[in-house]
């Protein structure tokens, strides 16, 4: 490879030194030898730019030469046949337009039939982007004899592409060829590989939307049902998937004989999987089959998910329990849940599994906007409480992160006796990642809780955590010192945490030390040039003295940093002596980030 | 009656007049794929060679059915753990293949840690003329380029390319025993000692623990998992079996961990027959399910059993494979055979078994006639096309003509690995670094 591409570049000197050809084909013969050039990257690159090769060709070359070159290449590797599969979808005006859009059907038929999923999706993405392209003639003439030699071919991967094609010729063909083209779907339906009933399954919805509603009572409903008991489990949760949006497009009063059977069925079915399925699209499903049904079936079905033997399952279910009880309808809304979801929720709450547990306390909180004040304190609070205390640290992070919910209901003090001994444990859990993860939440506490309550009680922490012992979580506690101040505002961070980093400077680790310089970075922008200039910057020009090397470069780089926030006069008088003298550092590092400092981008003015 | 067929292998060695072969030839698994068109062999070398059946051709007939090589691709290199100081080696352990799915064909090999998906593909067209260069490649004068050429496809001698398409890593601590293709054809399972896990055949960086038996305290182990396999058409069942002699079956419909199987199947043992020995030789090697998914099969190391997948309490059918080596388990034990592991394979028709012994001896039994035969895959005893004779082992007292005596058995030549054509009457055998093809009856 390294060789070719040496000689290219040698090609192109002595073209450069003068030669006389076409100067505007010799970017186009690279390109073109490059489509089979032994690098990947270059191939790709050419396949990337192959509209500028059609361009150069012309509109009947590229019919005549670059499209059947471009449908034997499906040797290569994956990604170039995947950029090649979406070139073609915008290649109709290269191949002159709308009239001969079908010269594009067979390159793209033949990547419809690799084996590698996202290639053929992406064949098949442009295979109905161009459909719209055709004129109904061509349609007939051209695409949908594609779609049915796909659908009919030996191996699976054309039978499986075949499936995402029907439903956009359908609505633009004759009767008769609607007729074939039912026929084509009904037999992939029942196709001998699961990996075609799972394609015929999961297009199942949105071929029902393009068909008549009386084709969708009598064909649909069949190949659903069919589907829907499939002897595998990875069919039948497709099925799930097709029941939103057949249920979306029949009539309420049909509902109940066409699809309720099957979906009572698939809630219960034997396998978790399938379940789960039902489970996860619970809020599609109850708003596809409407008030009336949900309160008489989806209300026990949703009870019976949430009490689900599998984990995997209760999880899923759990995570719906706000999105269901949303949609309830209003008129008796409160009673469904106080009566018939609610003791499920307590019931998850001191469920085995943890992440049926985190699931719920991602949601729970979501609940006392919809039952409101009085409910949420004698029902849901005592909830919370005990999620606040739970073994796991996932399930309080998830109930802190969403406290604004209960904030808007019944003020966090409610809350605030047991969030503080939570919020304290989980400060200092022996999981890193888990304390990453509350100090995240601390700027979103800080609001609900007030200044007041912060100062008091978890200011203490925010500083501890400057001092952790792992520096993503100093890191963190940096950032959060701003976002702090970014709320609080700048006299409360003169107050309250400048003081404090400053004093940091002088501890005789030197890692605190630089803790207070990265301090320095995130803060000297949201406290202003005052507050910089007359509090920070002292610090900073004193640890130029640093006997650490580390430190003494961060101070350049923290000049760097702050030199916007200061007067040009301070630049000049105080920080530019500091860098220089940096610059004749004797470690080789603090030389050179003196030097990036002195000329930054910020700077060139003030120091030239 | 079994013709012999074909031997592929170890001929250089014999012509070059030395019988040492090296180590890294044995062939260490082999099989049919689906339509029995091809035969892969996987070594100790970490290489796979794929033989394909030659289609009928008029002008040499006796040439049909023939299985010639017809791609032989490094799957695994060795390797080492630097985070455990343990050298990973390139041998492979199985070989599963896909059902085809386009022209191309697929297989799974895993050695003791990792699992790479394979395409086997042709090519038999190449791109020709280059702008920039002329026939023999010497480049053009860019001046001299006054209009563009498109490359256009040439017919050119067949090519067979191996290309490795996913690699299956970091999955397992401890040996890969097995791997199987799950009937949805969308998810596979690799097994180690202690663990199953479930893999989408699309996705690698992530994978489903769905069996673990690892103690909390490794010092408590006291059985691990041999083999596993799904079952040929119920997507959601697969069957375990263990070190104890026990196998497990297992519902992936019920819980996404399966720790808890459904059914246990498990012979008590017989207390007249108990020795020191008896626990190591009822480890089960082997456990593969029927075609028709009724029965299991699972071998031991003297016996190989058939199960009804309705009733577990003891074996429907228990065939002796050599039982004549029950008084020789203490030298066994000594010279380490005792824990060969034999694999076992169903004929297409569920109707004959066939399973390996020693001295490069293999064992088939009729299922429906209960008659049994011990054959030979030799090259010094059967010329091409031979029929196969059966040979006879003979126990104490007096040695008849044509009979050998337990004592010469050569131990050292084990038949480990065999497959079964899954139509036809066509059996492929690995004897150390040898491949022997039988055939029922040849044309």
């Amino acid at each position: 490879t390294l060789t070719l591409r040496t000689q290219r570049h040698s090609t192109t000197l002595t073209k450069m030194a003068g030669a006389d050809g076409d100067d505007s084909l010799y970017p186009i013969a690279v390109l073109i030898d490059e489509l089979r050039n032994e690098d990947v990257q270059l191939r790709l690159n050419s396949i990337k730019k192959l509209s500028t090769i059609a361009l150069a060709l012309g509109v009947e070359r590229t019919r005549t030469e670059l499209l059947p070159f471009l449908t034997d290449t499906i040797y290569d590797e994956d990604e170039v046949l995947l950029a090649l599969a979406e070139q073609l979808g915008n290649f109709t005006m290269l191949v002159g337009g709308p009239e001969y859009v079908h010269c594009l059907l067979p390159p793209l038929e033949s990547l419809a039939t690799v084996e590698e999923t996202v290639v053929r999706d992406k064949a098949v993405e442009s295979l109905r982007k161009i459909s719209q392209e055709h004129s109904p003639v061509d349609l007939e003439v051209h695409f949908e004899p594609l779609v049915k030699r796909l659908a009919s071919g030996d191996w699976f991967t054309s039978r499986t592409s075949a499936c995402g094609l029907f439903s956009v010729c359908y609505p633009r063909v004759s009767s008769t060829v609607k007729a074939e083209i039912r026929q084509h779907f009904r037999t992939l339906c029942s196709d001998d590989t699961p990996m075609v009933r799972r394609a015929a399954a999961s297009k199942l919805g949105e071929f029902a939307k393009v068909l008549e509603l009386d084709y969708v009572k009598s064909d649909i409903i069949s190949l659903f049902t069919a589907l829907a008991s499939d002897e595998q489990d990875s069919v039948r949760l497709l099925a799930v998937e097709a029941c939103v949006s057949i249920a979306t497009l029949l009539p309420q009063e049909d509902l109940e004989t066409l699809v309720m059977p099957t979906l009572r069925q698939a809630a219960e079915d034997k396998s978790w999987r399938v379940r789960y399925m039902v489970a996860d699209k619970f809020s599609e499903l109850q708003k596809a089959v409407g008030p009336e049904i949900t309160k008489n079936d989806l209300v026990p079905a949703f009870q019976n998910l949430l009490k689900d033997c599998e984990a995997e399952v209760r999880a899923a279910a759990a995570n719906k329990v706000k999105e269901f009880c949303e949609n309830l309808p209003e008129d008796n809304r409160e009673q469904i849940i106080m009566t018939h979801i609610l003791p499920c929720v307590k019931e998850l709450v001191s469920d085995t599994n943890q992440h049926v547990k985190s699931a719920l306390a991602s949601v729970i909180m979501g609940l006392s906007t919809i039952l409101g004040k009085d409910n949420t304190i004698e029902h849901l609070l005592p909830l919370f409480l005990a999620q606040l205390k739970d073994e796991c640290p996932e399930v309080r992070l998830n109930i802190i992160s969403n406290l604004d919910c209960v904030n808007e209901v019944i003020g966090i003090r409610q809350l605030s006796q047991s969030l503080l001994p939570a919020i304290v444990e989980l400060a200092e859990d022996a999981k890193w990642r888990v304390r990453l993860a509350i100090i995240e939440y601390m700027p979103l506490l800080a609001g609900q809780l007030g200044v007041e309550f912060f100062d008091e009680k978890l200011n203490t922490l925010c500083m501890a955590w400057l001092i952790d012992h792992v520096y993503a979580i100093r890191e963190a506690a940096t950032c959060n010192l701003m976002k702090l101040v970014e709320k609080f505002g700048a006299d409360w961070a003169q107050n309250t945490i400048v003081p404090k980093v400053l004093g940091m400077a002088n501890d005789p680790n030197y890692l605190h030390r630089m803790t207070t310089l990265f301090c320095i970075n995130a803060l000297s922008d949201v406290c202003g040039r005052d507050i910089t200039t007359k509090q920070m910057l002292p610090v900073v020009l004193k640890m130029s003295e640093d006997q650490v090397a580390n430190v003494r470069f961060n101070v350049a780089k923290s000049l760097q940093k702050i030199g916007p926030v200061l007067e040009k006069i301070t630049l000049q008088n105080q920080v530019k002596p500091v860098l220089d003298k940096l610059a004749t550092d004797k470690d080789m590092d603090v030389k050179y980030f003196a030097h990036e400092a002195l000329s930054g981008e910020c700077l060139p003015y003030e120091y030239s | 009656m079994l013709r012999q067929r074909q031997t592929h292998g170890g001929q250089n060695d014999i012509k070059r007049g030395k019988n040492v072969s090296m180590e890294t030839d044995i062939i260490s698994t082999v099989e049919f794929n689906s339509s029995g068109e091809l035969l892969a062999t996987g070594d100790k070398g970490g290489r796979v060679v794929v033989f394909q059946r030659e289609q009928e051709s008029k002008s040499q007939p006796q040439r049909r059915g023939e299985y010639n090589v017809y791609s032989t691709f490094q799957s695994h290199e060795p390797e080492f753990d630097y985070l455990k100081s343990l050298e990973i080696e390139e041998k492979i352990n199985k070989i599963k293949w896909l059902p085809q799915q386009n022209a191309a064909y697929f297989l799974l090999s895993t050695n003791d840690k990792t699992v790479k998906l394979w395409k086997i593909s042709e090519r038999d067209k190449r791109p020709e003329g280059y702008n920039l260069k002329d026939e023999d490649g010497r480049i053009r004068d860019p001046s001299t380029i006054t209009s563009l050429r498109v490359p256009v496809l040439q017919p050119m001698d067949l090519m067979v390319e191996a290309t490795a398409r996913r690699v299956f890593s970091n999955a397992h601590t401890y040996h890969i025993n097995s791997i199987s293709v799950n009937s949805d054809l969308q998810t596979y399972i690799s097994t180690d000692d202690l663990r199953v896990n479930l893999w989408n055949l699309e996705i690698t960086d992530r994978s489903f623990n769905i069996v673990d038996i690892k103690p909390a305290n490794m010092e408590e182990l006291t059985e691990v998992i041999t083999s596993a396999e799904f079952h040929p058409q119920h997507c959601h069942t697969f069957a375990y079996s263990s070190s104890k002699g026990s196998i497990r079956l297992c519902d992936m419909r019920q819980a996404a961990l399966c720790d808890k199987h459904c059914k246990y199947f498990e012979e008590p043992e017989d207390p007249s027959t108990r020795s020191f020995f008896s626990e190591i030789i009822s480890s089960i090697s082997d456990v593969k399910f029927s075609h028709n998914g009724r029965y299991l099969m699972t071998r031991d190391y003297l016996t190989v059993k058939v199960w009804d997948l309705q009733m577990e309490n003891k074996p429907l059918e228990t065939y002796q494979v050599h039982d004549y080596l029950r008084g020789k388990l203490c030298s066994l034990y000594e010279n380490d055979c005792i824990f060969d592991k034999f694999e076992c394979v169903w004929n297409g028709s569920d109707s004959v078994i066939m399973t390996g012994s020693y001295n490069n001896f293999f064992r088939m039994f009729d299922r429906n006639t209960k008659r049994d035969v011990t054959l030979e895959a030799s090259r010094e005893n059967s010329k091409p096309r031979a029929i196969l004779k059966p040979r006879k082992v003979c126990v104490g007292g007096k040695r008849r003509k044509d009979e050998i005596s337990v004592d010469s058995l050569d131990f050292s030549k084990k038949i480990l690995h065999t497959t079964w054509h899954p139509q036809e009457n066509i059996i492929a055998v690995a004897a150390t670094n040898n491949l022997y093809i039988f055939q029922d009856k040849v044309n």
